[in-house]
């Protein structure tokens, strides 16, 4: 069953290393609404930061080119978190999202960022065309 | 925004890291520790995150890196004070902790 939207947010930004923490004062402006409490906006600033940052690091080897970041509060307190990028795409997105493999230098990452995700948010939903670009939907449910 | 503040005694070397963790944040941080224990004969290094008030798993390659420095000159490294957030994201990945202030 597809819950209704109450409302929404989308924003894109260039894919830096400056702009993670601006996701995440937009995902914390955009659910002061919803009244999290402080654990759960924590654990979905960390999945968003995951997130954007994986586009960061890995979408864009050449030219940065944009990440797409909505939010959105859908009816019975759901909060949805979708990021997007139009890089590199992820060949094999079950591999991608094993705990501790990383396709970064390992003395930097722990490649731990979809076991974050998974950990923190209710549902994460990885969708990759090699080429394309990555899209990572996530959702967190505020009650219960 | 993240920063760190030394305290160094004879053999140590205690990070006081604050703020925000990122992968932004974390690779100021790496080289300001780095370049701080570089040549110090450190054997035991500290990071302290008392003052964190988010980490993303930015942090914890940030401490990996670190205990991979410490381990190949037979140091160690010593995860101290993490605030609740904190100590969610190192339970996962599976990172000791010490939770008071002092060793």
């Amino acid at each position: 069953m597809k819950q209704k939207i109450l409302n929404s947010v989308k924003v894109s930004f260039e894919a830096i290393s400056l702009n993670e923490a601006f996701a995440r004062g937009v995902l914390a402006a955009f659910l002061l609404q919803a009244d999290p409490t402080v654990p759960q906006l924590a654990d979905m600033k960390t999945a968003l930061s995951e997130a954007v940052t994986n586009c960061i690091v890995h979408a864009y080897p050449g030219p940065k080119g944009p990440v797409r970041m909505e939010l959105a509060l859908l009816e019975g307190r759901v909060v949805k978190i979708l990021v997007a990028d139009k890089g590199v795409g992820i060949p094999d997105v079950k591999k991608a999202m094993e705990p501790l493999y990383t396709t970064g230098n390992p003395d930097e990452r722990a490649g731990l960022g979809f076991a974050v995700m998974q950990s923190f948010m209710d549902s994460v939903r990885v969708s990759s065309r090699p080429g394309r670009g990555t899209r990572v939907t996530m959702l967190k449910r505020l009650d219960g | 925004m993240a920063s760190v503040t030394f305290e160094g005694g004879q053999g140590h070397l205690t990070a006081y890291l604050t703020g925000e963790i990122d992968h932004h944040e974390a690779a100021l941080l790496r080289q300001k520790i780095d370049s701080r224990a570089a040549g110090a004969d450190i054997r035991l290094l500290i990071l302290d995150f008392g003052g964190v008030s988010f980490m993303d798993s930015s942090g914890v390659g940030l401490i990996l890196g670190r205990q991979r420095r410490m381990q190949m000159v037979g140091g160690t490294l010593t995860v101290q004070n993490p605030p609740p957030g904190v100590q969610k994201m190192l339970e996962l990945a599976r990172v000791p902790y010490l939770g008071k202030e002092k060793v």
